[in-house]
Protein backbone atom coordinates (compact mmCIF):
# COMPACT_ATOMS: atom_id res chain seq x y z
CA UNK A 1 0.00 0.00 0.00
CA UNK A 2 2.12 2.67 -1.19
CA UNK A 3 -0.71 5.41 -1.23
CA UNK A 4 -0.94 8.64 0.91
CA UNK A 5 -3.43 9.17 2.55
CA UNK A 6 -4.40 12.90 4.16
CA UNK A 7 -5.13 11.26 7.58
CA UNK A 8 -5.05 7.37 9.35
CA UNK A 9 -7.16 6.76 11.93
CA UNK A 10 -6.70 3.54 14.32
CA UNK A 11 -9.51 2.12 15.60
CA UNK A 12 -13.28 2.50 14.50
CA UNK A 13 -14.66 2.61 17.99
CA UNK A 14 -16.96 6.06 18.48
CA UNK A 15 -14.08 8.53 18.75
CA UNK A 16 -12.08 6.89 15.81
CA UNK A 17 -15.61 6.75 13.57
CA UNK A 18 -16.58 10.74 14.59
CA UNK A 19 -13.18 11.55 13.54
CA UNK A 20 -13.12 9.83 10.09
CA UNK A 21 -16.85 10.73 9.37
CA UNK A 22 -16.20 14.35 9.85
CA UNK A 23 -12.94 14.09 8.06
CA UNK A 24 -14.60 11.98 5.20
CA UNK A 25 -17.26 14.84 4.84
CA UNK A 26 -14.85 17.72 4.24
CA UNK A 27 -13.73 16.02 1.52
CA UNK A 28 -10.37 14.29 3.11
CA UNK A 29 -8.77 11.08 2.43
CA UNK A 30 -9.08 9.35 4.96
CA UNK A 31 -7.93 5.71 6.09
CA UNK A 32 -9.42 4.21 9.29
CA UNK A 33 -7.78 0.49 10.65
CA UNK A 34 -9.91 -1.69 13.05
CA UNK A 35 -8.42 -4.92 14.18
CA UNK A 36 -11.57 -6.51 15.05
CA UNK A 37 -13.67 -8.89 12.32
CA UNK A 38 -16.41 -5.98 12.34
CA UNK A 39 -16.09 -2.29 13.84
CA UNK A 40 -17.90 -3.22 17.33
CA UNK A 41 -16.61 -6.85 17.70
CA UNK A 42 -13.72 -5.76 20.04
CA UNK A 43 -15.75 -3.41 21.89
CA UNK A 44 -17.76 -2.84 25.32
CA UNK A 45 -19.87 -0.60 27.21
CA UNK A 46 -22.63 -1.12 29.51
CA UNK A 47 -24.75 0.32 26.75
CA UNK A 48 -25.78 4.12 27.52
CA UNK A 49 -24.97 6.14 24.65
CA UNK A 50 -26.00 9.92 24.46
CA UNK A 51 -27.85 11.78 22.25
CA UNK A 52 -26.20 14.95 22.06
CA UNK A 53 -22.49 14.69 21.00
CA UNK A 54 -24.09 11.61 18.55
CA UNK A 55 -26.62 14.22 16.87
CA UNK A 56 -23.74 16.78 16.67
CA UNK A 57 -22.28 14.49 14.13
CA UNK A 58 -25.58 13.04 12.38
CA UNK A 59 -28.41 14.94 13.50
CA UNK A 60 -31.53 12.85 14.22
CA UNK A 61 -29.20 9.76 14.03
CA UNK A 62 -31.95 7.89 16.40
CA UNK A 63 -34.16 7.81 13.01
CA UNK A 64 -31.97 5.29 11.42
CA UNK A 65 -29.23 3.93 13.86
CA UNK A 66 -29.68 0.51 15.68
CA UNK A 67 -30.55 1.72 19.23
CA UNK A 68 -32.37 -0.28 21.98
CA UNK A 69 -34.40 1.74 23.98
CA UNK A 70 -34.48 5.31 24.84
CA UNK A 71 -34.00 6.10 28.60
CA UNK A 72 -36.63 7.86 30.72
CA UNK A 73 -35.78 6.72 33.94
CA UNK A 74 -32.32 6.47 36.08
CA UNK A 75 -32.91 4.83 39.15
CA UNK A 76 -29.83 4.66 41.97
CA UNK A 77 -29.51 2.00 44.27
CA UNK A 78 -27.51 2.28 47.84
CA UNK A 79 -27.66 -1.31 48.56
CA UNK A 80 -26.92 -3.81 51.88
CA UNK A 81 -26.91 -7.24 52.10
CA UNK A 82 -31.09 -7.66 51.99
CA UNK A 83 -32.30 -3.90 51.66
CA UNK A 84 -31.92 -0.79 49.88
CA UNK A 85 -32.32 2.93 50.01
CA UNK A 86 -33.24 3.72 46.32
CA UNK A 87 -33.34 7.12 44.46
CA UNK A 88 -34.10 8.14 40.91
CA UNK A 89 -35.81 10.51 38.27
CA UNK A 90 -38.15 9.16 35.38
CA UNK A 91 -39.27 11.76 33.12
CA UNK A 92 -41.61 11.67 29.80
CA UNK A 93 -39.75 14.25 28.22
CA UNK A 94 -36.79 11.92 27.32
CA UNK A 95 -39.63 9.20 25.87
CA UNK A 96 -39.74 11.88 22.95
CA UNK A 97 -37.81 13.26 20.64
CA UNK A 98 -34.89 14.70 20.98
CA UNK A 99 -34.32 12.45 23.89
CA UNK A 100 -32.02 12.18 26.15
CA UNK A 101 -30.01 8.79 26.01
CA UNK A 102 -30.67 5.75 24.95
CA UNK A 103 -29.29 2.17 25.90
CA UNK A 104 -27.47 0.78 22.58
CA UNK A 105 -25.84 -3.17 22.23
CA UNK A 106 -22.45 -2.02 20.74
CA UNK A 107 -21.27 -4.69 18.31
CA UNK A 108 -24.37 -3.81 16.05
CA UNK A 109 -24.37 0.38 16.94
CA UNK A 110 -20.62 0.88 15.94
CA UNK A 111 -20.88 -1.10 13.07
CA UNK A 112 -23.72 0.95 11.77
CA UNK A 113 -21.97 4.02 12.83
CA UNK A 114 -18.22 2.90 10.83
CA UNK A 115 -20.59 2.06 7.51
CA UNK A 116 -21.91 6.03 8.02
CA UNK A 117 -18.26 6.88 7.86
CA UNK A 118 -17.65 5.11 5.16
CA UNK A 119 -21.00 6.33 3.14
CA UNK A 120 -19.07 9.74 3.71
CA UNK A 121 -15.78 8.24 1.96
CA UNK A 122 -13.46 6.81 4.51
CA UNK A 123 -11.58 3.71 3.60
CA UNK A 124 -12.67 1.27 6.54
CA UNK A 125 -10.01 -2.04 6.73
CA UNK A 126 -11.08 -4.32 9.08
CA UNK A 127 -9.01 -7.05 9.98
CA UNK A 128 -5.84 -5.11 10.72
CA UNK A 129 -3.58 -4.41 13.59
CA UNK A 130 -1.94 -1.18 13.79
CA UNK A 131 1.88 -2.56 15.47
CA UNK A 132 3.84 1.05 15.45
CA UNK A 133 3.60 4.61 14.47
CA UNK A 134 6.04 5.10 11.79
CA UNK A 135 8.20 8.29 13.47
CA UNK A 136 10.50 10.15 10.65
CA UNK A 137 12.68 13.13 12.54
CA UNK A 138 10.56 13.82 15.46
CA UNK A 139 7.27 13.34 13.71
CA UNK A 140 4.94 11.19 13.14
CA UNK A 141 4.31 10.10 9.22
CA UNK A 142 2.31 6.87 8.93
CA UNK A 143 1.95 3.42 10.68
CA UNK A 144 2.72 -0.29 10.23
CA UNK A 145 0.00 -2.87 9.96
CA UNK A 146 0.25 -6.29 10.53
CA UNK A 147 -0.22 -7.06 6.81
CA UNK A 148 2.34 -7.43 4.18
CA UNK A 149 3.71 -4.99 3.13
CA UNK A 150 1.72 -2.97 5.50
CA UNK A 151 3.16 0.50 6.00
CA UNK A 152 1.01 3.65 5.20
CA UNK A 153 1.88 6.96 5.13
CA UNK A 154 -0.80 10.10 5.86
CA UNK A 155 -0.16 14.02 6.96
CA UNK A 156 -1.78 13.02 10.48
CA UNK A 157 -2.53 9.78 12.14
CA UNK A 158 -5.22 9.98 14.73
CA UNK A 159 -4.99 7.15 17.54
CA UNK A 160 -8.48 5.90 18.35
CA UNK A 161 -7.20 2.45 20.10
CA UNK A 162 -8.87 2.21 23.02
CA UNK A 163 -8.33 2.50 26.73
CA UNK A 164 -4.90 0.12 26.39
CA UNK A 165 -3.54 2.26 23.42
CA UNK A 166 -0.21 0.18 23.22
CA UNK A 167 0.47 3.34 20.39
CA UNK A 168 0.72 6.32 22.71
CA UNK A 169 2.41 4.15 25.07
CA UNK A 170 4.33 3.46 22.37
CA UNK A 171 5.37 7.25 21.65
CA UNK A 172 6.22 7.57 24.85
CA UNK A 173 3.05 9.72 25.73
CA UNK A 174 2.04 7.86 29.10
CA UNK A 175 3.64 5.20 30.69
CA UNK A 176 1.32 2.15 32.08
CA UNK A 177 -1.67 2.62 33.58
CA UNK A 178 -1.74 2.01 37.43
CA UNK A 179 -4.23 -0.11 38.43
CA UNK A 180 -6.26 2.31 40.25
CA UNK A 181 -6.51 4.39 36.84
CA UNK A 182 -8.45 1.45 35.33
CA UNK A 183 -11.63 -0.16 36.18
CA UNK A 184 -12.40 -3.73 35.12
CA UNK A 185 -16.11 -4.12 34.43
CA UNK A 186 -17.60 -7.93 33.58
CA UNK A 187 -21.46 -7.94 32.18
CA UNK A 188 -23.81 -10.26 30.41
CA UNK A 189 -26.02 -9.59 27.78
CA UNK A 190 -29.73 -11.11 29.37
CA UNK A 191 -32.30 -12.25 27.22
CA UNK A 192 -36.08 -11.47 28.30
CA UNK A 193 -39.30 -11.06 26.72
CA UNK A 194 -39.67 -7.25 26.02
CA UNK A 195 -43.14 -7.73 27.98
CA UNK A 196 -41.13 -9.01 30.70
CA UNK A 197 -39.10 -6.03 30.48
CA UNK A 198 -41.72 -3.98 30.41
CA UNK A 199 -43.87 -5.35 33.12
CA UNK A 200 -40.69 -5.94 35.82
CA UNK A 201 -39.66 -1.98 34.83
CA UNK A 202 -42.78 -0.30 34.61
CA UNK A 203 -42.02 0.71 31.34
CA UNK A 204 -44.20 0.89 28.28
CA UNK A 205 -42.52 -0.27 24.85
CA UNK A 206 -40.59 2.07 23.58
CA UNK A 207 -39.35 3.01 27.06
CA UNK A 208 -36.23 2.03 28.89
CA UNK A 209 -34.20 2.56 32.41
CA UNK A 210 -30.91 2.16 33.92
CA UNK A 211 -29.92 1.10 37.87
CA UNK A 212 -27.05 2.34 38.71
CA UNK A 213 -26.06 0.24 41.84
CA UNK A 214 -23.86 1.13 44.85
CA UNK A 215 -22.45 -0.69 48.16
CA UNK A 216 -23.23 -4.23 48.78
CA UNK A 217 -22.97 -5.19 44.83
CA UNK A 218 -19.04 -4.63 45.09
CA UNK A 219 -18.90 -5.43 48.84
CA UNK A 220 -17.35 -1.89 49.31
CA UNK A 221 -14.84 -1.81 46.77
CA UNK A 222 -15.25 1.54 44.45
CA UNK A 223 -17.01 0.50 41.97
CA UNK A 224 -20.57 0.36 40.55
CA UNK A 225 -23.18 -2.27 38.99
CA UNK A 226 -25.46 -1.54 36.52
CA UNK A 227 -28.42 -2.87 35.03
CA UNK A 228 -30.06 -1.35 31.40
CA UNK A 229 -32.72 -2.55 29.57
CA UNK A 230 -32.61 -3.57 25.75
CA UNK A 231 -35.34 -4.15 23.14
CA UNK A 232 -35.25 -7.55 24.18
CA UNK A 233 -32.49 -8.26 26.99
CA UNK A 234 -31.12 -6.23 29.57
CA UNK A 235 -27.30 -6.02 30.67
CA UNK A 236 -25.98 -6.42 33.90
CA UNK A 237 -22.45 -5.79 35.22
CA UNK A 238 -19.96 -4.54 38.20
CA UNK A 239 -17.20 -2.48 37.27
CA UNK A 240 -14.65 -1.62 40.36
CA UNK A 241 -11.04 -0.25 39.82
CA UNK A 242 -8.49 -3.19 39.31
CA UNK A 243 -6.90 -2.27 42.33
CA UNK A 244 -9.71 -2.51 44.56
CA UNK A 245 -10.70 -5.79 43.37
CA UNK A 246 -7.19 -7.26 43.78
CA UNK A 247 -7.29 -5.50 47.59
CA UNK A 248 -10.15 -7.33 47.93
CA UNK A 249 -9.03 -10.90 46.48
CA UNK A 250 -12.25 -11.60 44.39
CA UNK A 251 -12.82 -13.05 41.10
CA UNK A 252 -14.77 -10.52 39.17
CA UNK A 253 -16.90 -13.06 37.08
CA UNK A 254 -18.04 -14.36 41.02
CA UNK A 255 -18.77 -10.50 42.01
CA UNK A 256 -21.06 -10.58 38.84
CA UNK A 257 -22.79 -13.89 39.78
CA UNK A 258 -22.96 -12.21 43.19
CA UNK A 259 -24.90 -8.94 41.73
CA UNK A 260 -26.96 -11.30 39.78
CA UNK A 261 -28.09 -13.30 42.82
CA UNK A 262 -28.52 -10.72 45.21
CA UNK A 263 -32.32 -10.70 46.52
CA UNK A 264 -32.64 -6.86 45.11
CA UNK A 265 -31.77 -7.86 41.73
CA UNK A 266 -32.75 -11.14 41.08
CA UNK A 267 -36.57 -11.06 40.74
CA UNK A 268 -35.91 -8.77 37.88
CA UNK A 269 -33.77 -11.25 35.87
CA UNK A 270 -36.17 -14.51 36.56
CA UNK A 271 -36.48 -16.75 33.38
CA UNK A 272 -33.34 -15.09 31.59
CA UNK A 273 -31.14 -16.79 29.01
CA UNK A 274 -27.42 -15.28 29.19
CA UNK A 275 -26.88 -14.62 25.51
CA UNK A 276 -22.78 -13.08 25.65
CA UNK A 277 -20.13 -12.94 28.69
CA UNK A 278 -17.92 -9.41 27.77
CA UNK A 279 -15.15 -7.86 30.11
CA UNK A 280 -12.98 -4.87 29.54
CA UNK A 281 -11.22 -1.97 30.77
CA UNK A 282 -12.34 1.57 31.12
CA UNK A 283 -10.24 4.08 31.83
CA UNK A 284 -10.99 6.20 35.18
CA UNK A 285 -8.05 7.93 36.52
CA UNK A 286 -9.71 11.23 35.14
CA UNK A 287 -8.45 14.84 34.52
CA UNK A 288 -4.84 13.77 36.27
CA UNK A 289 -4.71 10.58 33.84
CA UNK A 290 -4.83 12.48 30.55
CA UNK A 291 -2.04 11.64 28.89
CA UNK A 292 -0.22 13.54 26.15
CA UNK A 293 -2.55 13.52 23.76
CA UNK A 294 -1.11 15.47 20.48
CA UNK A 295 2.87 15.51 19.03
CA UNK A 296 3.52 16.28 15.24
CA UNK A 297 1.71 15.05 13.16
CA UNK A 298 -0.40 12.35 15.68
CA UNK A 299 -3.80 13.23 18.18
CA UNK A 300 -4.73 10.73 20.59
CA UNK A 301 -8.98 11.13 21.09
CA UNK A 302 -11.43 8.69 23.20
CA UNK A 303 -10.67 5.89 25.85
CA UNK A 304 -6.47 6.32 24.64
CA UNK A 305 -6.72 9.72 25.78
CA UNK A 306 -8.68 8.39 29.30
CA UNK A 307 -11.40 10.74 28.51
CA UNK A 308 -14.31 9.33 30.91
CA UNK A 309 -16.35 10.67 33.27
CA UNK A 310 -16.68 7.76 35.87
CA UNK A 311 -19.13 9.88 38.20
CA UNK A 312 -21.89 10.31 35.47
CA UNK A 313 -20.82 7.01 33.60
CA UNK A 314 -19.94 8.93 30.22
CA UNK A 315 -17.42 7.97 27.99
CA UNK A 316 -18.78 7.20 24.49
CA UNK A 317 -19.96 10.93 23.94
CA UNK A 318 -16.73 12.18 25.23
CA UNK A 319 -14.91 9.80 22.74
CA UNK A 320 -17.23 11.31 20.10
CA UNK A 321 -16.36 14.78 21.04
CA UNK A 322 -13.05 14.44 21.19
CA UNK A 323 -12.89 12.81 17.35
CA UNK A 324 -15.04 15.67 16.51
CA UNK A 325 -12.81 18.37 17.85
CA UNK A 326 -9.41 16.24 16.55
CA UNK A 327 -11.39 16.35 12.67
CA UNK A 328 -11.76 19.96 12.98
CA UNK A 329 -8.19 20.84 14.04
CA UNK A 330 -7.11 18.37 11.28
CA UNK A 331 -8.92 20.23 8.64
CA UNK A 332 -7.60 23.94 9.84
CA UNK A 333 -4.05 22.55 9.64
CA UNK A 334 -4.97 20.92 6.14
CA UNK A 335 -5.37 24.21 5.10
CA UNK A 336 -2.36 25.60 6.20
CA UNK A 337 -0.30 22.87 5.73
CA UNK A 338 0.97 22.49 9.17
CA UNK A 339 0.54 19.51 11.05
CA UNK A 340 3.16 20.07 13.89
CA UNK A 341 2.36 19.64 17.36
CA UNK A 342 2.23 23.34 17.95
CA UNK A 343 -0.37 23.61 15.72
CA UNK A 344 -2.34 20.37 16.39
CA UNK A 345 -2.49 21.52 19.78
CA UNK A 346 -5.49 23.54 19.32
CA UNK A 347 -7.04 20.36 19.27
CA UNK A 348 -6.00 19.70 23.17
CA UNK A 349 -7.18 23.74 23.92
CA UNK A 350 -10.68 22.77 22.51
CA UNK A 351 -10.90 19.71 23.93
CA UNK A 352 -10.12 21.19 27.56
CA UNK A 353 -12.41 24.20 26.88
CA UNK A 354 -15.35 21.94 26.66
CA UNK A 355 -17.64 20.30 28.38
CA UNK A 356 -14.99 17.06 28.43
CA UNK A 357 -12.39 19.12 29.72
CA UNK A 358 -14.35 20.89 32.52
CA UNK A 359 -16.26 18.07 33.52
CA UNK A 360 -13.09 16.04 33.88
CA UNK A 361 -11.43 18.60 35.61
CA UNK A 362 -14.34 19.24 38.52
CA UNK A 363 -13.60 15.73 39.58
CA UNK A 364 -10.63 15.43 39.16
CA UNK A 365 -9.88 13.96 43.34
CA UNK A 366 -13.33 12.31 42.97
CA UNK A 367 -12.39 8.54 42.55
CA UNK A 368 -9.19 8.83 44.02
CA UNK A 369 -10.43 10.17 47.66
CA UNK A 370 -12.80 7.61 47.59
CA UNK A 371 -10.40 4.96 46.55
CA UNK A 372 -8.47 6.24 49.52
CA UNK A 373 -11.53 6.60 51.71
CA UNK A 374 -13.18 3.68 51.78
CA UNK A 375 -15.79 4.16 54.59
CA UNK A 376 -18.23 6.05 52.01
CA UNK A 377 -18.80 2.57 49.83
CA UNK A 378 -18.41 0.09 53.18
CA UNK A 379 -19.81 2.17 56.17
CA UNK A 380 -21.89 4.84 55.01
CA UNK A 381 -23.85 3.30 52.37
CA UNK A 382 -25.24 0.06 54.95
CA UNK A 383 -25.43 3.19 57.70
CA UNK A 384 -28.11 4.70 55.28
CA UNK A 385 -30.01 1.62 55.27
CA UNK A 386 -29.79 0.84 59.05
CA UNK A 387 -30.89 4.18 59.39
CA UNK A 388 -34.15 4.36 57.08
CA UNK A 389 -34.74 0.63 58.11
CA UNK A 390 -35.09 1.71 61.70
CA UNK A 391 -36.62 4.81 60.82
CA UNK A 392 -39.42 3.43 58.85
CA UNK A 393 -39.79 0.30 61.42
CA UNK A 394 -43.27 0.60 63.72
CA UNK A 395 -42.16 -0.79 67.17
CA UNK A 396 -43.54 1.59 69.04
CA UNK A 397 -40.65 3.51 69.74
CA UNK A 398 -41.27 7.42 69.85
CA UNK A 399 -39.53 9.41 66.84
CA UNK A 400 -37.41 11.35 69.04
CA UNK A 401 -35.72 8.25 70.25
CA UNK A 402 -34.94 6.37 66.86
CA UNK A 403 -33.31 9.81 65.90
CA UNK A 404 -30.72 9.76 68.69
CA UNK A 405 -30.16 6.65 68.16
CA UNK A 406 -29.38 6.88 64.50
CA UNK A 407 -27.66 9.46 65.25
CA UNK A 408 -25.31 7.50 67.89
CA UNK A 409 -24.96 5.23 65.80
CA UNK A 410 -23.49 7.12 62.77
CA UNK A 411 -20.99 8.99 65.04
CA UNK A 412 -20.34 5.85 67.24
CA UNK A 413 -17.24 4.52 64.83
CA UNK A 414 -15.89 7.49 63.50
CA UNK A 415 -16.77 9.88 66.07
CA UNK A 416 -18.96 13.20 65.63
CA UNK A 417 -15.76 15.26 63.94
CA UNK A 418 -14.63 12.39 61.79
CA UNK A 419 -18.30 12.03 59.93
CA UNK A 420 -18.21 16.28 59.56
CA UNK A 421 -14.56 15.94 58.40
CA UNK A 422 -15.73 12.78 55.53
CA UNK A 423 -19.17 14.70 54.71
CA UNK A 424 -16.56 18.27 54.00
CA UNK A 425 -14.41 15.61 51.85
CA UNK A 426 -17.18 14.42 50.30
CA UNK A 427 -18.79 17.43 49.12
CA UNK A 428 -15.13 19.02 48.65
CA UNK A 429 -14.53 16.78 45.31
CA UNK A 430 -18.36 16.65 44.55
CA UNK A 431 -18.91 20.32 44.07
CA UNK B 1 -12.85 -6.53 55.41
CA UNK B 2 -10.50 -7.91 53.16
CA UNK B 3 -8.51 -10.87 51.65
CA UNK B 4 -10.27 -14.30 53.05
CA UNK B 5 -12.54 -12.32 55.37
CA UNK B 6 -14.49 -10.86 52.36
CA UNK B 7 -13.99 -14.18 49.97
CA UNK B 8 -16.32 -16.00 52.55
CA UNK B 9 -19.01 -13.52 51.42
CA UNK B 10 -18.80 -14.03 47.55
CA UNK B 11 -19.62 -17.22 47.29
CA UNK B 12 -16.88 -19.05 44.47
CA UNK B 13 -19.07 -20.17 41.75
CA UNK B 14 -18.47 -22.49 38.61
CA UNK B 15 -20.10 -20.03 36.22
CA UNK B 16 -17.72 -18.82 33.93
CA UNK B 17 -17.00 -21.80 31.82
CA UNK B 18 -20.97 -20.84 31.23
CA UNK B 19 -20.26 -17.66 30.45
CA UNK B 20 -17.19 -18.18 28.43
CA UNK B 21 -19.36 -20.85 26.28
CA UNK B 22 -21.56 -17.91 25.25
CA UNK B 23 -18.75 -16.18 23.82
CA UNK B 24 -17.28 -16.37 19.83
CA UNK B 25 -13.41 -16.78 19.58
CA UNK B 26 -11.60 -16.92 16.84
CA UNK B 27 -7.98 -17.78 17.65
CA UNK B 28 -4.47 -17.58 16.30
CA UNK B 29 -2.50 -21.03 16.18
CA UNK B 30 -0.12 -19.17 18.55
CA UNK B 31 -0.78 -16.85 21.78
CA UNK B 32 -0.74 -13.07 22.17
CA UNK B 33 0.18 -13.51 25.86
CA UNK B 34 3.53 -14.40 27.18
CA UNK B 35 4.81 -14.97 30.65
CA UNK B 36 8.45 -13.43 30.27
CA UNK B 37 9.79 -14.79 33.65
CA UNK B 38 8.27 -18.40 34.78
CA UNK B 39 10.47 -17.87 37.74
CA UNK B 40 9.08 -14.51 39.20
CA UNK B 41 5.61 -16.32 39.25
CA UNK B 42 6.54 -19.27 40.81
CA UNK B 43 9.26 -17.65 43.43
CA UNK B 44 8.04 -13.97 43.75
CA UNK B 45 4.41 -13.90 43.84
CA UNK B 46 2.51 -16.35 46.18
CA UNK B 47 -0.74 -14.42 45.30
CA UNK B 48 -0.86 -15.31 41.57
CA UNK B 49 -2.16 -12.67 41.32
CA UNK B 50 -3.43 -12.73 37.62
CA UNK B 51 -5.07 -16.16 38.45
CA UNK B 52 -7.26 -13.70 40.70
CA UNK B 53 -8.20 -10.85 38.48
CA UNK B 54 -8.22 -12.33 35.10
CA UNK B 55 -11.94 -11.96 34.13
CA UNK B 56 -11.64 -14.87 31.78
CA UNK B 57 -9.75 -17.29 33.94
CA UNK B 58 -6.95 -17.29 31.33
CA UNK B 59 -4.09 -17.74 33.40
CA UNK B 60 -3.84 -20.94 35.75
CA UNK B 61 -1.42 -22.01 38.18
CA UNK B 62 -0.62 -25.62 37.74
CA UNK B 63 1.64 -27.35 40.41
CA UNK B 64 4.94 -25.12 39.26
CA UNK B 65 4.01 -23.39 36.48
CA UNK B 66 1.75 -20.66 35.15
CA UNK B 67 -0.66 -21.93 32.33
CA UNK B 68 -1.22 -19.47 29.93
CA UNK B 69 -5.07 -20.57 28.07
CA UNK B 70 -4.88 -17.37 25.73
CA UNK B 71 -7.63 -18.58 23.35
CA UNK B 72 -10.56 -17.51 26.00
CA UNK B 73 -8.88 -14.11 26.36
CA UNK B 74 -11.22 -10.78 26.05
CA UNK B 75 -8.01 -8.87 25.55
CA UNK B 76 -8.69 -6.32 28.23
CA UNK B 77 -5.08 -5.41 29.57
CA UNK B 78 -6.52 -6.05 33.20
CA UNK B 79 -3.17 -8.50 33.16
CA UNK B 80 -0.78 -6.29 31.41
CA UNK B 81 -1.44 -3.59 34.16
CA UNK B 82 -1.95 -5.68 37.08
CA UNK B 83 1.25 -7.91 37.26
CA UNK B 84 2.66 -6.08 39.91
CA UNK B 85 6.36 -7.79 38.39
CA UNK B 86 5.73 -6.58 34.98
CA UNK B 87 5.72 -10.80 33.80
CA UNK B 88 3.18 -10.24 30.82
CA UNK B 89 3.92 -9.16 27.69
CA UNK B 90 0.56 -8.65 25.62
CA UNK B 91 0.05 -8.20 22.65
CA UNK B 92 -3.35 -7.61 20.59
CA UNK B 93 -4.15 -10.83 18.38
CA UNK B 94 -3.60 -10.92 14.76
CA UNK B 95 -5.63 -8.68 12.90
CA UNK B 96 -9.28 -10.64 12.84
CA UNK B 97 -8.55 -12.69 15.67
CA UNK B 98 -9.41 -13.26 19.29
CA UNK B 99 -12.92 -12.27 20.85
CA UNK B 100 -15.52 -11.48 18.60
CA UNK B 101 -18.43 -9.75 20.50
CA UNK B 102 -21.67 -10.18 18.81
CA UNK B 103 -23.80 -8.01 20.86
CA UNK B 104 -21.87 -6.57 24.00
Amino acid sequence: MDEKFDVIVVGAGPAGTACAYELAKAGLKVIMFERGEYPGSKNVMGGVLYRKQMEEIIPEFWKEAPLERPVVEQRFWMMDEESMVTMGYKGLEWAKEPYNNFTVLRAKFDQWFAQKAVEQGALLINETVVEACIVEDNRVVGVRTDRPDGDVYADVVVLADGVNSLLAKQLGFHKEWRPDEVALAVMEVLKLPSEKIEDRFNLEPDQGCTIEMFGDVTKGILGTAFLYTNKESVNIGVGTTLSGLMKAKIRPYDLLEYVKNHPMVKPLLEGNESQEYAAHLIPEGGYNSIPKIVGNGVVVVGDAAHLVNAIHREGSNMAMASGRMAAETIITAREVNDFSENMLDSYRVRLMDSFVGQDLKKYKDTTHTFEHHPQYFKEYIPMLNRAAGQMFTVDGTPKKQKQKEILRSMTENRGKLGVLQDLYRAWKVMK
Amino acid sequence: MEGDEMMGEIKKTDSLEQKQYTVRFRADTKSHLHVLDYDICATKCPEKWCTIFCPAEIYKWEDVRMQVGYEGCHECGSCRIGCPYENIKWEYPKGGHGIIFRLA
